[in-house]
């Protein structure tokens, strides 16, 4: 819903949100000039977090960089360790003696990817349902995330940062009770999805509060440059993992969720309730996806001496004089598609390492959502595009 | 729903836009060179063409040439644009060149919004001036910053507004300039 | 208040003793125990995070670690909070937006830098150009916590060594200006503008002499 700011504009409150914020999901800035309690203009401030990671790409080893695209999505490491490695294997494809990462690693990496999915999801939708004001879905998102930590730890040793995807494969295998501990997740994950919803997303105010509330169309979305839940929120069915498929995701049949104006009467195509809902139906169709995985995942024989191809010898023999020229690869992240230009000079550093985040884009789109709403409104617009300034600012 | 093979599209923008060079990358990734004049005309053919239709601005990046082993060798700064067509499901590649001492390059913004975000941070990190863009600034470093961080001759600071970049008994090793463009201590 | 630079009669080292100058015959001893046991389990931290580290923070206030049990709760503005964890790397453009937070602090204050980024640059130290090499080029540091990011155990560890501080410092009688060293280094920042927590450091005597 969109009001009309009746005030000249020299006469409008100039806000400035952040960058220390409780809700702006990291050191976003966000200069707001209202009208009283409606937005008139909005103009985003970025680079409170620029960490030159694109600089660092240039000056690191190609397998050095991994744990760099790490801190550009913490909240889904693993996505985007998967994504540079999946962009640097493109690269090694040129040259016809590159090994193929084994297929019980294509295995795990869908299996984690997934996995981070759910525990981004979780903390992003809790996160939105804290900014709106409801505090304690937020804590049964963490609560799942744990979880999720758990077994990330007992796989590879972290809890955030994990640095497990590598070029060829995956850093280690999966410890002998990962399968279990993750169905036994899983089926928790179920039970309590269905509390959750009774929680929050069937709660009146919590719908009203973001039903018809910043809606961007489909064309809009596209010409915007969105992309994951928030385009697929505006009706657009496009999913990276159907329609691009990488790794053996070709093989799993992905469903892919749109938005449909779940806020019933109240609702329109594209707005806040239908990114949120998207989301959670994206942690369904990764539950389900998990499952498959595990049951497609083959036993650890492939190569007896490094069955899950991280740290073959003959990878790094040829990272250190990877083949010359460009890729362009974009896998799906949480947050939407991940897309990795990289030129390589022939050299063991990259000559130009891009990152292209979903949230870089979605913030762009901002100043443009964020007019005639109500103040209380630009908190759960920033929630429901689930922005990580990181991704921002890289 | 047909996605047209890069061939195909090269000899349709061709048609209309002689001077567009197609090349395959060293690794065979295929990418047309437009000169920052045609752009945006190439640019306007891209998506409003039917059988193009490039709806979605995927990327538009930059990166340096100078010190690439490019033949000929150059010290352009080359700005990329990823154009993909949702409805046919094909991509495309756009490669400008603008020449290092008067890097100016047309806007695409008014074709495809996303340009908004994506030129401002190619101008902070590379000094390319993008022609017709609304509100051309800084989005990643401090409005005050001296230099284009990711041009390859970019020399670190020692310091910003009074407090030193190093730490004492840190030794300087910004860059890929490593040790060449900067003395131990921090000094530039 | 007797410990403000600038005072001409700075209190002796070891000046809780009353003796015969003007600020050594009033000693308060079990009110200002108590309000510092009062402050010690009452932390509120300031809600800041930058990047990763802050996640953790999150997680650290969440169901399982719960920092609450401690009672520390964050508070979204600087007027509030006793403590602020600096959780995240800081860059040029965000250091002087902390110093200025830090400065909207009410006293008495305390600054915990979690993580390697606030220690010292972390990660990005050696190639960003872009990135503060340590947040105690800005604001004093009183605890620091190693870590990429640290486990919110690690988090806890810290908070408790801060607590350890936070137990010594006096209201209203006289507070002891002797620092102390915790974890790493931390002092009277205010009469050493402009460097860093280490060289000050070095100045101290060394711990237990006065």
């Amino acid at each position: 819903m969109t009001v009309e700011a009746t005030t000249p504009a020299g006469e409008l409150m100039k806000l400035s949100m952040g960058p220390q914020h409780p809700a702006t999901h990291g050191v976003l800035r966000i200069v707001i000039e209202s009208d009283g309690e409606v937005v008139a203009n909005c103009t985003p401030d970025h680079g409170y977090l620029h960490r030159s990671i694109e600089k660092i790409g240039e000056c690191v080893e190609w397998a050095m960089f991994v744990p760099y695209t790490d801190r550009v999505d913490y909240v889904c490491a693993m996505n985007a360790n998967l994504a540079y490695c999946v962009a640097a294997e493109r690269i090694l494809a040129a040259d016809p003696g590159a090994p193929k990462v084994p297929f019980r690693a294509e295995c795990i990496r869908v299996l984690v990817a997934e996995l981070n999915r759910i525990s981004s999801h979780m903390l992003a939708v809790g996160a939105m349902a804290m900014d709106v004001g409801a505090y304690t879905p937020f804590l049964h998102g963490i609560a799942q995330r744990e979880q999720v930590n758990d077994i990330f730890e007992r796989l590879c040793g972290q809890r955030l940062t994990y640095n497990y995807v590598t070029v060829g494969g995956v850093a280690f295998d999966l410890h002998p009770s990962a399968p279990q501990e993750v169905r036994a997740f899983l089926d928790q994950l179920e039970r309590e999805f269905v509390r959750f919803n009774k929680l929050i997303t069937t709660n009146t105010i919590f719908r009203d509060r973001c039903a018809a509330v910043a809606p961007v169309s489909a064309k809009e979305a596209v010409a915007w440059g969105l992309v994951g839940p928030n385009l697929r929120g505006s009706g657009v069915d496009w999913d990276l993992r159907r329609d691009e498929p990488y790794g053996i995701y070709g093989q799993l049949d992905v469903r892919v969720p749109t938005g449909q104006a779940y806020a019933g009467r109240k609702g329109v195509v594209g707005d806040c309730y239908d990114r949120y809902v998207v989301r959670l139906l994206e942690v369904r169709e990764s539950i389900r996806l998990c499952r498959k995985v595990l049951d497609l995942l083959p036993p650890a024989a492939d190569k007896p001496n490094d069955p899950v191809g991280g740290h073959q010898a003959d990878v790094s023999k040829l990272l250190r004089k990877p083949p010359k020229g460009r890729v362009h690869v974009r896998t799906e992240a949480p947050r939407g598609e991940m897309g990795y230009f990289i030129v390589s000079n022939g050299t063991k550093d990259p000559w130009r390492v891009r990152v292209r985040t979903g949230s870089f884009t979605a913030s762009g789109i901002f100043h443009k959502v964020m007019r005639g709403i109500f103040l209380a409104d630009v908190v759960a617009v920033i929630g429901s595009f689930d922005v990580v300034v990181p991704e921002i600012d890289r | 729903m047909s996605a047209l093979a890069p061939d195909a599209i090269a000899a349709r923008v061709q048609a209309v836009f002689p001077n567009v060079i197609p090349f395959r990358s060293e690794n065979g990734e295929p990418w047309l060179a437009v000169a920052p004049a045609d752009l945006p005309g190439v640019a306007a053919l891209l998506r409003n063409d039917a059988a193009l239709a490039c709806d979605c601005l995927m990327d538009l990046t930059g990166w340096d040439l100078k010190g690439y082993p490019a033949v000929p060798p150059s010290d352009d700064i080359a700005v990329v644009l990823l154009l993909f067509s949702m409805a046919h499901r094909h991509r495309v590649q756009l490669e400008v060149r603008a020449p290092r001492a008067a890097c100016e390059v047309p806007s695409v913004s008014g074709l495809w919004p996303a340009a908004l975000y994506f030129e401002r941070e190619v101008f902070d990190l590379f000094g390319v001036t993008f022609r017709g863009h609304p509100s051309l600034r800084r989005i990643m470093t401090p409005d005050d910053w001296v230099g284009h961080p990711l041009r390859k001759d970019y020399v670190y600071p020692s310091e910003y507004h009074g407090v030193a970049h190093l730490r004492e008994g840190q030794r300087f090793e910004g860059g890929p300039n490593r040790g060449s463009a900067g003395a131990a201590g921090g000094t530039a | 208040m007797t410990d403000l630079p600038g005072n001409p009669n700075p209190p002796s080292p070891g000046a809780c003793k009353p003796g015969n100058r003007q600020d050594e015959q009033v000693h308060l001893t079990a009110v200002d125990e108590f309000l510092a046991w009062g402050k010690e389990n009452s932390l509120f931290y300031l809600l800041f995070a930058t990047a990763c580290c802050g996640i953790e923070l999150m997680q650290a206030g969440g169901p399982r670690y719960d920092v609450d049990r401690l009672g520390m709760i964050p508070r979204a503005t600087p007027r509030q909070s006793d403590l602020m964890i600096v959780a995240g790397t800081i860059t040029h453009k965000m250091a002087e937006r902390v110093r200025m937070l830090y400065d909207q602090m009410t006293e008495p204050r305390w600054v915990v830098s979690m993580g390697s980024c606030a220690n010292s640059g972390g990660p990005f130290s050696k190639w960003s150009y872009s990135v503060l090499n340590g947040i105690d080029k800005h604001v004093p540091v009183d605890v620091y916590i190693p870590g990429c990011p640290p486990r919110p155990e690690a988090l806890i560890d810290g908070v408790m060594a801060l607590r350890e501080r936070v137990r010594r410092y006096r209201t209203l009688g006289i507070r002891d200006t002797v620092p102390h060293v915790v974890a790493g280094a931390g002092c009277d920042f205010g009469s050493h503008p402009g460097k860093s927590a280490i060289e000050i450091a070095r100045q101290l005597p060394p711990e237990g002499k006065t």
